[in-house]
């Protein structure tokens, strides 16, 4: 076992894993962080997407001994005070999901996107969000989100 | 997935690493960003004894101007490679290829000496790197050495770098002016190309004067198309005169075969993704 300590949205965290232990693993299992959720076995869904030290990475191909000391953000610490993030918003306006299974990992990526880049292109969205897939919306409303949380972030909202 | 039981240490220095590896041989792997090698633990290809991580290693990490050469910290990573201005400036050939590797949240973790320490021939980074003349720095217990890219690439999986040995750093010459493009052939997003080209030439006046091809699993390592560099060289950056050259992209080359297309359609898509290359490369 090997000791780690993290910040988990905004909570100081300290446990003893095992070094094989994967960072969603602990996230969900003994964080009972189950809003990251896993969707493949191979590192290409991006369901699992978290942002580490602010940026995002497949929290399934992170060792979660790899990320002690960080500063860890999940789709559980997006919301502030009882609000959601205008990019969980702009999602459920735009009806940006059907099952819904993805779209963690998806507000997640668009959040770092919007972050490197306020105001993407249709283009650069598709390529920004191409480590995360979905098997349900056809990406159209996604995109639109994106578009939909970029535009009122420009116009004095907080992104 | 979950990965087979390991140990893990997670060493400050590269001297203290060189110990652990000296100290467990082969049953030791070396753990950079994790993006390849997670994946192969997950899937139990591979089940070391102990993992050593480089991620608690200061600096490892970032782009240094050496005059004639950038020297590129093995810890640095993808994201920080695309968005680095002397990279962009004296190693385009690098940012075209790396903004072309798998996706964002990879490029966030995965480094740029991790992948070519990992030496798949369908990775993004071989090509660019043999291409450039990349020159590898290799840490033993005994110094440091010098590997040309020439050398570096051994086999499948299989690079010049020990047991006991850590790659710490990749020196790029400079190809300041130098036009370049990346070439990736894929059926779906953000995976390994089936066959991609990475393209770098000096013109002058419309005149190629030097040329360099890099060709990305179109065999068991990356490869030169050395014989397209030959033929380019002294020729206007024509359609018609690159096409020629192009022509011969394959010539010498043993491309695997498997279900997202046989050899022989590989070596096809070499002349035609060279040609694309080195024409996109001319022109910008
Ligand atoms: S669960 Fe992490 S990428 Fe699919
Ligand atoms: S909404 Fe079902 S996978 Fe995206």
């Amino acid at each position: 076992m090997t000791r780690i300590n993290l910040t988990v949205d905004g909570a100081k965290v300290s446990d003893d894993v095992e070094p094989r232990t994967l960072l969603v693993h602990y996230l969900r299992e003994t964080l009972g962080k189950t809003g990251t959720v896993v969707g493949c076995d191979t590192s290409n869904c991006g369901a699992c997407t978290v942002h580490l030290d602010g940026k995002s990475v497949k929290s399934c191909n992170v060792l979660a001994v790899q990320a002690d000391g960080a500063d860890v953000t999940t789709i559980e610490g997006l919301a502030q005070d009882g609000e959601l993030h205008p990019v969980q918003a702009a999602f459920h306006e735009c009806h940006a999901l059907q099952c819904g299974y993805c779209t963690p990992g998806m507000i997640m990526q668009s959040v770092d996107l919007l972050k490197d880049n306020p105001n993407p292109s249709e283009d650069e969205i598709r390529v920004g969000l191409e480590g995360n897939l979905c098997r349900c919306t056809g990406y159209h409303n996604i995109v639109r989100a994106v578009q939909t949380a970029a535009a009122g972030a420009s116009e004095g909202g907080q992104a | 997935m979950i990965p087979a039981q390991f140990d893990y240490a997670a060493p400050t220095s590269v001297e203290e690493a060189l110990a652990l590896l000296a100290e467990h041989g082969d049953e030791a792997k070396v753990i950079a960003g994790g993006q390849s090698l997670l994946p192969v633990l997950r899937m139990r290809l591979n089940a070391p004894g102990i993992v050593v991580d480089l991620g608690r290693i200061e600096g490892l990490s970032g782009v240094r101007d050496d005059g004639d050469v950038l020297t590129v910290g093995a810890m640095t990573t993808h994201a920080e490679m695309l968005g680095n201005p002397l990279v962009a400036e004296h190693a385009a050939l690098v940012t075209k290829a790396v903004h072309h590797l798998a996706d964002a949240q990879i490029r966030h973790r995965g480094t740029f000496g991790g992948a070519l320490a990992h030496a798949d021939p369908a990775g993004d980074m071989g090509a660019p790197a043999l291409a450039l003349d990349a020159e590898f720095v290799i840490a033993g217990q005994s110094g440091v050495r010098t590997v040309p890219a020439s050398d570096f690439f051994v086999d499948l999986f299989e690079t010049a770098i020990g047991e006991d040995e850590l790659l710490v750093g990749v020196r790029l010459p400079k190809h300041t002016g130098w036009g370049a493009h990346y070439e990736k052939f894929v059926r779906v997003a953000h995976q390994w190309p089936i066959v991609a080209v990475a393209a770098t030439v000096k013109a002058e006046g419309g005149t190629i004067t030097e040329a360099r091809v890099g060709l990305t699993n179109m065999g068991s390592t990356p490869l030169r198309a050395t014989a397209v560099e030959q033929a380019l060289t002294g020729q206007p950056a024509t359609e018609e005169t690159v096409r020629a050259a192009a022509a011969s992209a394959a010539d010498g080359t043993a491309p695997p075969s498997d279900l997202n297309g046989d050899s022989d359609y590989r070596r096809h898509l070499a002349t035609v993704l060279t040609r694309r290359a080195v024409l996109a490369a001319a022109g910008g």
